[in-house]
């Protein structure tokens, strides 16, 4: 537990609910990252310009952790390119299939108490939890 | 143009929130899900976070009619706990567990133009368009029989 950030973490949650929050006070939508770069990547009429808005503000936003707290981008993590190439197409298709990511089922889904985000949640963790477990007992304890 | 502010707004915090969180960084996801290894709690941190201010404000917006620059909320409709809901997310979690990002944090990371980021990224819209490609297909022969 020597990488326990919980101070960092917990307020970096409360910026992302609060992000959350306006998306559905203001606009009335769900802030879930992966309906949104999908309605980007494959557009409907008039469900574009939102999508887009949100999006650039993201980069903008990686744009001044990369200035202010560089050391929030550290993509060391001892899997290979050919992994992440595969988790690509497992988290592209996945997230399509499944109507939604960490932010769509996870964050909003289950502040909305809706039991299908709660079923997604608890079976990508799983998945997740399964993936890491076998990844280290078949290519060591780089982590 | 107001809702624009707000959507431009709302995705510099969302992604700075992700910064400070530790999501843009691969290993803590990754610690995060070793719960049989060397455990890192961190992310349960930022989940629990968000949820808990949208748990809270969640309830008061629904009391409005409609948002305050919209005609209605766009709320998902369907509840559903399908099979397609579960394999989906489950092969989601597959992925988030083998790369250690999800869509969120990977977007973010674009601008480091880091390889890693940019053939995880490169491969999820390959993922986002394939999965539209069989979708397109399966409904295609689904009309013609």
């Amino acid at each position: 537990m020597e990488n326990f950030t919980p101070i960092a973490s917990l307020v970096g949650g409360i910026l992302i609910g609060l992000a959350a929050a306006a998306m559905m006070l203001f606009n009335g939508r769900v802030a879930g990252i992966s309906g949104i770069f999908g309605g980007i990547l494959m557009p409907a009429k008039g469900e574009l310009s939102w999508r887009l808005t949100f999006f650039v503000g993201l980069l903008v936003g990686g744009l001044i952790l990369l200035l202010a707290m560089p050391q929030a981008f550290d993509f060391t993590s001892g899997r290979t390119l050919a992994m992440l190439a595969a988790a690509g197409l497992l988290v592209g298709i996945g997230t399509r299939l499944g109507g939604g990511c960490t932010s769509g089922h996870g964050v909003c889904g289950l502040s909305r108490l809706s039991l299908r985000s709660l079923v997604a949640t608890m079976t990508f963790m799983a998945t997740g939890a399964i993936t890491v477990f076998v990844m280290r007992v078949f290519f060591g304890g780089a982590l | 143009m107001k809702g624009q502010v707000v959507a431009f707004a709302a995705g510099v915090v969302f992604s700075v929130g992700l910064g400070i969180s530790g999501m843009t960084q691969p290993s803590k996801v990754i610690g995060f899900l070793d719960f049989l290894g060397n455990w890192d709690p961190s992310l349960a941190f930022v989940m629990g976070g968000a949820v808990m201010v949208n748990l809270i404000f969640h309830r008061l917006i629904m009391r409005r009619q409609s948002p305050l620059l919209g005609a209605k909320f766009h709320l998902p409709t369907n509840n559903a706990i399908t099979a397609r809901v579960i394999v989906g997310s489950a092969l989601f979690g597959i992925g988030w567990g083998l790369g250690g990002f999800c869509p969120g944090p990977a977007l973010t990371s674009l601008v480091t133009g880091a390889v890693p980021v940019l053939v995880f990224v490169g491969s999820m819209v390959a993922g986002m368009y394939l999965f539209r490609l069989i979708e397109n297909l399966a409904s295609q022969t689904a009309l013609s029989e």
